[in-house]
């Protein structure tokens, strides 16, 4: 008694699990929340926000309505343990309907195709009658043949009373493309689990002829404090070894690592540096055609890597990928950038030459000094006063302001761009080509460690042939009877196929007017 | 001649196109069918050719490889894509069934799409591509996305003619969705169109569009008289449509289109374009989303979006499969889906931010 009422209480639960009511509840709530989601900005500045709600439902309402909506967690509503309960929801939803329903399909699938009753070849949705020359025994042989040439089935036969009936089937496994495709998902939510759990996702923003042994982590509290510099410093000291970092700080290495989790501070367990970083422009204009970065990889002190990276083209290391996301000058970068020229004299020998900012040099092979007075990252010339001024904070356009002296009189100067070779050329047909400042800009990397990533593909490719068996492939039967009707043969087809019926029925139709065809031909 | 003579030729067609088969179903001459037909075939090549040679135009100038210079970067030359498939799809239904009828209903919806362009003055040129657009992975993405984006299209369109046919009282609640969804549709275009008409300028940006431009004309007019009479205006339509749609019914019922061919052309689109959805839209997009930026899945608003479409077309099959759901019902999902898939491909692009924002009218 007791037990059987236990037994109640679990198929219940099952129950509820298989049900489509749970499907229905599971995929709306997921769709009307995802909504707000995209309606609000995720892990935005609170301001952005508190804006949009004021625009959407006036002034007034705005800050409390914010309230609610961060108290219920939708600023990051796609990490909150609302939605991922709704995912696992799902997920449990998933499996149980497919345990559920599967014993039933998996008799479809495995049973062998059974020769049928007289009475059950009325109900078929494809059905063909007509009648050939000579009995049975004579055409059993002709219509087998006819079928395996135009549909490809393998039939077996079996004596009835007044003749012979023909059955076969094709495609059963077909049914199971609906599992493969849930299973599928489920496979995909593991590897998203997996990546959560076990991989590291943040950013590392590294300038120029800058080395990194760590990335950090987005949601670590980044405030810049005391501690966060010192354990920084002595992790790169170190060049990203725990253990001499620990001795440099006098703690033990496993609350050295804790304290790293703390800040948000990912040891790489190698070393990358950025040897230079480039955006290329489409032709004169502001149109980015390429972010570039040169990066190199040291482990154990020993190069391993070097590759140029793009936006779609990441650099892959011991698991850890980084990604070209973003770039930006380094505070202080232009006065501590090394600006780096070409002088080329009227005889074509080059010189490289690096300078600083403020600083100067002579130009190879003449008496002239060249000082840098002035630098800007966009620079671009009012088109009215024709003043120059700088119109963005990336180097979209980078120039410098260099004056020319000789003899401590100044003689000429101006602006030299380096995107206008024009701006290049000097007074007496030499040519100082600005290639750049090296050591001002860093580039964004996105560092991404992620375990389940392949799961996840696999889950896809999984997808890909569930989807396609489920729509693209299907079930076809076919049984055929052969009735002696005084020396000739009534063929009685009926067949099914559980999708794209007319398909099928186009097939049989090619068999029949085959055979009937054969009938007349043999007359 | 360049892309832009062929593709307006082809807009031409399409458009009378549209009337002659409005003129068939009216006359019934089979004549009359078959040169619509061929007017819509002359318009398919035409574009055919049109996009090829923008292709080599984009090549030309791109300098990147065949594969990146597919004419399928920018709001325009998508919509242009989603119209091709649209007519090819249209073309091969015709063929299959041998029934011109359906064409009246599906050369306007690309007549609209063409006429969108238009009326937001949407820019044309032909722009390099950006670094994040510069993968193999692009040509696969977008075309699949836009091969499923237009079965689902022909699907809303025989589902929508579907429910016009099998509702039979103005209570019904069905007839009630069908009407309302037609009438916010035509006043939404229509007050589009008007914002156009009023400012007469191009669009640069879905901010400068949503802040100075959208409805400016019409809902939301400075002056409260014209926003108040664009108001009554909507709902005065959207009314009379309820009031009269039986008309509507009368019109499709002449045709010789039965319903069960419209649910059975309904869920066939949708069958083909649910898998190439998911494969070309979702999974080619997380694969290109993890290559470019390292995360395959970032519920960024483009992909949330597209998978709450994924989910009505989930919902949609398994309605039909497991709860034998026919006729109106699963018909009503069908039209919802395609609003979904709508705001997918325009809504988001407009009226929300994200990482997809390359796909707006910059």
């Amino acid at each position: 008694m007791e037990k059987e009422k236990d037994k109640g209480f679990i198929d219940k639960i099952w129950d509820f699990f298989a049900s489509i009511r749970l499907a229905i509840v599971v995929f709306a709530s997921l769709a009307l929340t995802s909504i707000i989601g995209t309606v609000l900005e995720q892990n935005a500045d609170p301001e952005r926000n508190l804006r949009l709600l004021a625009k959407l439902f006036g002034k007034s309402a705005a800050p409390s309505l914010f309230n609610i909506f961060e108290s219920l967690g939708f600023m990051d509503m796609y990490h909150s343990w609302w939605f991922v309960t709704i995912l696992m929801l799902f997920a449990a939803n998933l499996i149980i309907c497919s345990i559920d329903r599967l014993p039933k399909i998996l008799k479809v699938v495995k049973d062998p195709i059974k020769p049928l009753s007289e009475d059950r070849f009325k109900g078929f949705g494809i059905k063909k009658e007509f009648v050939l020359n000579g009995g049975p025994e004579k055409t059993k042989g002709v219509v087998s043949e006819a079928i395996k040439k135009v549909t490809g089935f393998n039939l077996s036969e079996v004596k009835e009373e007044s003749g012979y009936q023909l059955y076969s089937q094709k495609g059963n496994y077909t049914r199971l493309g609906v599992y493969i495709t849930h299973f599928s998902i489920l496979v995909i939510l593991l590897g998203a689990v997996i990546g959560i759990f076990f991989g590291f996702k943040g950013f590392l923003n590294l300038p120029e002829g800058k080395t990194y042994s760590v990335a950090f982590s987005r949601t670590g509290s980044m405030s810049q404090t005391q501690e966060f510099e010192r354990i920084l410093n002595a992790v790169e000291a170190s060049a990203g070894n725990l253990q001499n970092a620990s001795k440099l700080l006098g703690i033990d290495e496993n609350s050295l690592r804790t304290m790293m989790r703390k800040f948000g501070i990912f040891p790489l367990g190698f070393s990358i540096r950025c040897d230079m970083f480039n955006v290329d422009f489409y032709s004169k204009s502001d149109m980015p055609k390429a972010y570039r970065s040169w990066l190199s990889v040291t482990k154990d002190g020993k190069e391993v890597i070097k590759k140029i990276i793009e936006v779609n083209e990441p650099l892959k290391y011991e698991g850890i990928t980084f990604y070209q996301s973003s770039y930006g000058l380094v505070p202080g970068g232009v006065e501590n950038g090394i600006f780096r020229f070409r002088a080329i004299s009227k005889d074509g020998k080059s010189e490289e030459i690096n300078a600083r900012f403020g600083g100067s040099f002579t130009l190879p092979g003449t008496t002239l000094t060249a000082k840098i007075e002035d630098f800007s990252p966009a620079l671009g010339f009012d088109q009215a006063t024709n003043r120059p001024f700088t119109y963005a904070k990336q180097m979209n356009n980078p120039a410098v302001l260099i004056s020319f002296f000789e003899g401590g009189n100044r003689k000429f100067g101006g602006w030299v761009l380096m995107r206008y070779p024009e701006t290049w050329s000097l007074p007496d047909g030499y040519t100082l080509e600005f290639v750049g400042v090296w050591g001002s800009q860093y580039t964004g990397l996105q560092v991404r460690k992620d375990p389940g990533v392949w799961i996840v593909y696999l889950g896809c490719f999984a997808m890909a042939i569930g989807l396609f068996i489920a729509f693209f492939m299907s079930h076809r039967r076919i049984w055929v009877r052969l009735v002696d009707e005084r020396h000739n043969t009534r063929v009685i087809i009926g067949a099914s196929a559980n999708k794209n019926k007319q398909a099928f029925e186009r097939k049989i139709d090619t068999l029949v007017s085959h055979l009937t065809k054969t009938k007349e031909g043999g007359k | 001649m360049d892309s832009s003579t062929l593709f307006g030729i082809a807009t031409m067609a399409y458009i009378l196109a549209m009337i002659i088969y409005i003129v068939y179903l009216a006359f019934k001459k089979p004549q009359i069918g078959i040169i619509a037909t061929t007017i819509t075939v002359i318009g398919f090549i035409t574009q055919t050719f049109a996009i090829l040679l923008r292709w080599k135009e984009f090549y030309d100038i791109g300098k990147m490889g065949i594969l990146r210079a597919a004419p399928l970067t920018n709001l325009y030359e998508s919509l242009v894509f989603f119209v091709w498939c649209l007519i090819l799809g249209y073309l091969i239904i015709e063929f299959k069934y041998k029934n011109r009828s359906f064409g009246a209903f599906v050369t306007p919806i690309a007549g609209l799409a063409l006429a969108f362009i238009d009326l937001t003055g949407m820019d044309k040129d032909i722009h390099p591509l950006v670094p994040a657009l510069q993968s193999n992975w692009l040509l696969a993405h977008v075309m699949m996305s836009f091969i499923a984006y237009s079965t689902f299209a022909l699907a809303f369109s025989t589902a929508l003619m579907y429910l016009i046919i099998k509702t039979e009282k103005r209570t019904e609640p069905s007839y009630i969705f069908w009407t309302i969804t037609m009438g916010i549709f035509i006043v939404i275009l229509g007050a589009m169109g008007l914002d156009y008409l009023t400012y007469k300028v191009a669009i640069k940006n879905p901010d400068v569009l949503i802040k100075s431009f959208l409805f400016k004309a019409s809902f939301f007019s400075n002056s409260t008289a014209v926003s108040l009479v664009s108001w009554i205006i909507a709902v005065a339509f959207i009314f009379l449509l309820w009031r009269y749609g039986y008309l509507l019914k009368k019109v499709i019922s002449g045709f010789s289109l039965s319903p069960e061919i419209l649910e059975e052309i309904t869920y066939k689109s949708i069958a083909i374009g649910f898998p190439i959805f998911t494969l070309g839209g979702l999974i080619f997009g997380a694969i290109w989303a993890d290559q470019a930026w390292g995360v395959y899945w970032s519920w960024d608003p483009k992909e949330t979006w597209s998978l709450i479409s994924w989910f009505a077309y989930a919902f949609f099959l398994h309605s039909r499969f497991l709860r034998g759901w026919k006729g109106k019902k699963i018909a009503i999902v069908a039209v919802v889906g395609f609003v979904l898939v709508i705001f997918t491909y325009l809504g988001v692009n407009l009226l929300l931010s994200g990482l997809h924002s390359y796909g707006s009218m910059e």
